[in-house]
């Protein structure tokens, strides 16, 4: 009983730490879903870039390992802006099936840019201070610092969200645009502008979970981004897509399921991340708005 | 002119097709390497036919198609793999009972394989199509990871990571156009027939097709069921022609797909001489693009190949497709010797006058 006690706790952690990475990446995807009503399939390779970033950054320009991740996630941002302004901008009038098809595209050009510039062998991410990965030792409990990192980072990153859209200006345009685009550019706001600030945000938020990531699981590879990314939509879209909250709880939901199922039937582990994917065809099928309903409408 | 039917149209195509291959043979210029791509256009055709039958004409946005192919492709080479290279391959563990003891041809096997991949088709079309746009997109997309994960990790059925090696390359230029030929029979007859008006009208507007009386359901449903059918035919031919099955994502997942949609997006979406096109197309660019992916020596300079260079151009060329030329090559149209004839004496009539 005091195993199983001792291994609920290490789960419960675990969880805590990937359902806030999982929750940090939806939030990406649940902005730019809310306001564009597209799906950003580019979003998980973003993530995939972000890390990359932050390799270079440390082992070619040899930067301190705070500064290069720093720099790492403004640069991502960056990639994120651009993105937008080069492939969905001048897509933005056309029939919404088109952007998602252009998002793909993106989505392998990122992929296969990555083979070619950084190339195609997994590397070791071993460019951060050692002590993230020692062991904090409570009896028989013992946990990783870099969990405990991440957990703080994460609820760290969601107060200067809640800040930005509840407190400032841009935050109340963002969730004005999410609603009608031309009354509120009407109203006075620059809805370009807007829609750029949300990429930035979407991406350095999937910029810091793409390096947590690569500490948690000490590798980069151009492909690492797509099975996190889709994840992170699932979870997305089980929070609600287009609400906020709806991807923070969703994600947190996700992480648990996972580590939770793992831990105790450890015989399913290849098929964990199944898992994700049959939860999405159920909350798809029984609602499809997810937890928290979303506005939505159908013109006739 | 009376306009040509869609049977005239097949007929002269075959005739022109039979007659140029035989000008191709006699004239010897089919090496083996060419024969080898031939082939492959026409695999490339029939997967790019079935998916545009459901992303083009029906117009709902699927990106399972890869698991269909994969589950062809899988169904027909473990019926046509020899016992005793059965035996050899499945050392993790050994392949579960029936399958084990039985091998059968090439041509019934493909019908198997097609079958059971519409059987899965009207499996996920169930669930799936009740929802619609992006959301049936990401469902059909967890549902081919779903598939792809399963192979990967049944050892008994599939053999699981190791894969599937020594499958007989039966598929010739012979089997794989006959089978282009009555896929595009198929589905063209289908696009033609009120069937496919419906469907047209589906893919336009699915509100107002509804309260014209069309069941969009039974509709979409059919499509997607025989899209699967030929998806997988197409991954039978695939594996018999490739000779080696793995479950990587790189190889029969998202990837695939991917190809897929580049076909069918450059062909236009929704055009079936189009999907040619566009299967044409990526079958040439992919094997010249992959030439940066060796030293090419220039005027004595050598320049180093870079991998992953053919499918970094092809996602550039899709994304400035998509943003300039979206309606691609045909877009919704029908290349035929109508409509080629037409253009002959426009231009023609242009010069004279």
């Amino acid at each position: 009983m005091d195993a199983n006690l001792n291994s609920f706790v290490q789960n419960f952690f675990n969880s805590l730490s990937l359902g806030g990475l999982y929750a940090l990446i939806a939030v990406g995807y649940t902005m730019v879903y809310g306001i564009l009503r597209l799906i950003n399939f580019a979003h998980g390779d973003i993530f995939m870039m972000g890390t990359y970033f932050a390799f270079y950054a440390i082992t070619l320009f040899l930067l301190p390992w705070w500064l290069g991740f720093l720099v790492a996630i403004c640069i991502t941002g960056l990639l994120g802006y651009s993105i937008e302004k080069i492939a969905y901008r001048p897509l933005r009038n056309a029939p919404r099936i088109s952007s998602l098809i252009t998002a793909i595209g993106v989505s392998f050009f990122l992929e296969s840019f990555a083979v070619v510039v950084f190339g195609g062998i997994p590397k070791s991410f071993n460019v951060y201070p050692k002590f993230f990965s020692e062991m904090l030792v409570m009896g028989k409990i013992r946990i990783p610092i870099l969990t405990f990192i991440t957990i703080i980072v994460t609820a760290f990153l969601f107060l200067f969200l809640w800040v930005l859209l509840y407190k400032t200006k841009t935050g109340l345009a963002m969730r004005a645009i999410a609603v009608d685009i031309p009354t509120t550019s009407l109203m006075g706001a620059n809805v370009n502008n807007v829609i750029s600030i949300t990429f930035i945000v979407g991406s350095s938020f999937a910029a810091v979970a793409g390096i947590l990531w690569a500490m948690k699981y000490p590798q980069v590879q151009p492909y690492m981004g797509f099975t996190p990314g889709l994840k992170a939509f699932i979870a997305a879209v089980i929070g609600g897509i287009g609400s906020i909250q709806g991807a923070i709880v969703g994600g947190f939901l996700l992480g648990f399921l996972e580590i939770m199922i793992v831990g105790f039937f450890p015989g399913l582990a290849g098929y964990r991340d199944v898992f994700a994917y049959v939860t999405l065809v159920i909350i798809l099928m029984f609602r499809p708005t997810g937890i928290f309903k979303v506005y939505s409408e159908q013109k006739v | 002119m009376k306009k040509l039917s869609f049977k005239v149209n097949l007929i002269l195509t075959i005739v022109f097709l039979i007659g140029v291959y035989f000008f191709l043979a006699n004239a010897n210029i089919f090496g083996d390497y060419w024969s080898r791509i031939i082939t492959l256009i026409a695999i490339y055709g029939i997967m790019a036919i079935s998916y545009t039958l459901v992303n083009g004409i029906t117009g709902i946005f699927s990106l399972g198609q890869a698991g269909f192919i994969a589950i062809g492709a899988y169904t027909s080479a473990l019926l046509t793999l020899s016992i005793q290279q059965k035996e050899m391959s499945f050392f993790i563990q050994p392949l579960i009972w029936p399958l084990n003891s039985i091998q059968i041809g090439f041509f019934p096997a493909t019908i198997i394989g097609g079958l059971v991949a519409a059987f899965f088709a009207f499996l996920i079309g169930y669930p799936s199509l009740r929802l619609t746009g992006d959301y049936f997109a990401i469902a059909t997309l967890a549902f081919a990871e779903i598939i792809r994960i399963l192979i990967q990790n049944s050892y008994g059925l599939t053999n699981g990571t190791l894969g599937l090696k020594g499958i007989s390359s039966y598929t010739t230029v012979w089997w794989a156009w006959g089978w282009l030929l009555v896929t595009v029979i198929v589905i063209g007859s289908l696009k033609f027939s009120s069937y496919g008006r419906a469907l047209r009208a589906i893919s336009e507007d699915p509100v107002a097709a509804k309260v014209m009386g069309i069941d969009v359901f039974r509709h979409q449903m059919m499509a997607f069921v025989i899209s699967g059918f030929f998806a997988g035919v197409s991954g039978s031919l695939y594996a018999h022609w490739i000779t080696t099955l793995d479950p990587r994502p790189a190889s029969l997942g998202v990837m695939l797909t991917f190809y897929v949609l580049i076909m069918i997006v450059i062909g236009g979406l929704g055009s079936i001489s189009g999907a040619i096109i566009g299967a044409i197309f990526f079958a040439f660019v992919s094997q010249w693009l992959r030439m940066f992916e060796s030293n090419v020596n220039f005027f004595g300079f050598t320049i180093p190949g870079v991998p992953g260079m053919s499918m970094l151009m092809l996602s550039a060329i899709f994304i400035l497709v998509m943003i300039f030329w979206r309606r691609g090559v045909m877009g919704k149209s029908e290349l035929s010797w109508q409509s080629m004839y037409n253009f002959f004496k426009k231009r023609v009539g242009d010069e004279n006058g």
